[in-house]
């Protein structure tokens, strides 16, 4: 079992309160997935050339101050940084690809947990709540999110393992269920050069996807693909800079309820993440039928 | 019009009166726990028979396992197992269900005015479910007795395996409907996208007519029985058979 939450504010006047809206609705899921927790914000995009990438040190120390001195050292371009304790935002305008081979080489005990110019990216274990405090979720602003809390069925309880997946740029992917061929998935991926991070299934339909925006589908034609090719249950809740799209399986054993109102597209595997959100009473509510994709455009 | 000719001396006492006071539950305030220990224990001993519940908020188990003849009004959403293996008691529910609302139901009523999501009335043995929107996936699936009207649509697998009792459709119904009946008999209105392994059309006959006249009745609804088709069990299945296709 696990829990997925998705916010979309419709009204940029409530872009402030993003966080402060979504956090009930993660602590809400805490039955469901009371071992990880997880978030993708996708904020305004930093301006070309520019990338953000969210880091995580995990239990590690890292002075991040003294990373950027050795960043503007040894790589050109102005970079930045905004730490959240073990977690921190590394802003450059160095191309990402060097980026994460320099950190991997310099500070390899630093994780990338994702790369764009939109998306932040916050996961690590233990209770939903306790992580929602310590990265400071309900002051995070954006445009939507995509948040996931977890109870490991078929891989470790590590940060690696918790959701959100991210492959690509500005793409991530949550998952309520199971996938039962992940292993072919990945061998039909690996030979294309795609290089996966954990053993964990969620991340073989992250890595699905993300390779089909590649070659240049669209992510509902992606998603439709995925219908043939990626078997098991699921409700994945999948973001992009510009979009929120949720899709369940032909069986539907995932539950998901949508509340639509004019200011915000709320999503929560279950309605009682949704209950405390304003005006939820004249919201639209419906369940996602099987196999039929929903998405949202900021 | 009786009452204002009939002798003062006869005047029926106002209703008010009689009536046991209704009592409140707040969710948003209240204890789940101390509203289900309510409804099992002092409900029916305190002659309290109307329970209203406020501010559900999509709690799970809400007004479950209750056994008396208690009428309880839920207003707002629901989570899963409302109503669960519910006796004797009314429980509508003013919203939304989540996943089994009156799942092993026994006897009793219970009412839910919004949509339900998946596997409503599952298993349930007695007593009557209403749904006046929608039922997701694998509504009545392994109903063994109770009778189910749903006023929208049901969605894929419904009545999957189910043994005895009805269910009455009155929208459609999507992929696979009644696969592997057993005795159960559904009534469906609308379009069936697809009959599941070994469920079949047959004729209304004046006992199906009656039957769903009086179900539709009883759950308020106006439709006319004639435009209700039945679907009920090829009975294929009942006994192994070595050369059958087991493509299904």
């Amino acid at each position: 079992m696990c829990g997925i939450v998705g916010l979309l504010i419709k009204r940029p006047a409530l872009r402030d309160q993003l966080g402060a809206l979504m956090v009930p609705m993660l602590v809400g899921m805490t039955d469901r997935g009371p071992d990880s927790a997880g978030l993708a914000v996708y904020t305004a995009p930093v301006p070309e050339p520019s990338h953000k990438l969210s880091l995580y040190s995990g239990a590690n120390q890292v002075d991040w101050s003294q990373l950027l001195l050795r960043l503007a050292k040894e790589l050109e371009g102005v970079h930045e940084i905004a730490p959240t304790g073990t977690h921190a935002v590394l802003t450059s305008a160095t191309d990402p690809d060097l980026l994460v081979s320099w950190i991997s080489r310099h500070a390899p005990a630093i994780a990338v947990l994702s790369i764009g110019q939109s998306i932040d990216l916050y996961k690590d274990v233990g209770a939903p709540a306790d992580i929602a405090e310590r990265y400071q979720f309900k002051s995070l602003r954006g445009s939507h999110l995509v948040g996931h809390t977890r109870m490991a069925t078929e891989s470790a309880v590590t940060p690696a393992h918790a959701h959100p997946f991210t492959a690509g740029r500005d793409f991530c992917l949550v998952h309520n269920g199971s996938l039962s061929n992940p292993h072919l998935v990945r061998k039909k991926l690996e030979p294309l050069g795609i290089r996966f991070e954990t053993d964990n299934d969620t991340e073989a339909a992250c890595r699905f996807f993300e390779w089909r925006l590649r070659e240049g589908d669209d992510l509902r034609t992606a998603v439709q693909r995925g219908f043939s090719e990626l078997d098991g249950f699921f409700t994945f809740l999948m973001g992009t800079d510009q979009e929120l799209l949720i899709v369940r399986d032909a069986f539907s054993c995932k539950p998901a309820v949508v509340a639509e109102t004019d200011d915000y597209v709320a999503i929560a595997s279950e309605f009682r993440s949704l209950a405390h959100l304003p005006h939820i009473k004249h919201a639209t509510l419906f369940e996602p039928k099987p196999e039929e994709i929903y998405s949202w455009r900021i | 019009m009786a009452n204002m000719t009939a002798p003062e001396a006869v005047k029926p006492k106002p209703v008010a009166t009689e009536r046991p006071p209704a009592k409140l539950f707040d969710l948003a305030r209240d204890k789940l726990r101390d509203l289900n220990l309510f409804l099992h224990t002092r409900a029916a001993l305190e002659g309290a028979p109307h329970i209203h519940v406020n501010n559900p908020d999509g709690a799970h188990s809400v007004a479950c396992g209750l056994n008396a003849n208690l009428d309880v009004h839920i207003h707002g959403h629901v989570g899963y197992y409302a109503a669960g293996m519910n006796q004797l008691a009314s429980v509508t529910i003013h919203g939304n269900a989540g996943p089994g609302v009156a799942e092993n139901m026994m006897s009793g009523r219970v009412h839910v005015k919004g949509f339900a999501s998946t596997a409503a009335g599952a298993s349930a043995h007695g007593g009557l479910l209403v749904i006046d929107g929608d039922a997701s996936l694998r509504c009545g699936i392994s109903l063994k007795g109770a009778d189910i009207v749903v006023g929208g649509s049901v969605g894929s697998f419904s009545a999957f395996m189910a043994q005895a009792g009805r269910i009455v459709i009155c929208g459609n119904a999507e992929d696979a409907l009644g696969d592997s009946l057993y005795e159960a008999v559904i009534y469906v209105r609308g379009e069936v996208r697809s009959l599941g392994a070994d469920a079949r059309f047959e004729p209304m006959n004046e006992t199906d007519v009656a039957a769903v006249s009086m179900l539709l009745d009883r759950a308020g609804l106006t439709h006319s029985p004639k435009e209700f088709r039945r679907v009920a069990s090829a009975k294929s299945l009942y006994h192994w058979h070595a050369d059958a296709d087991q493509e299904y």
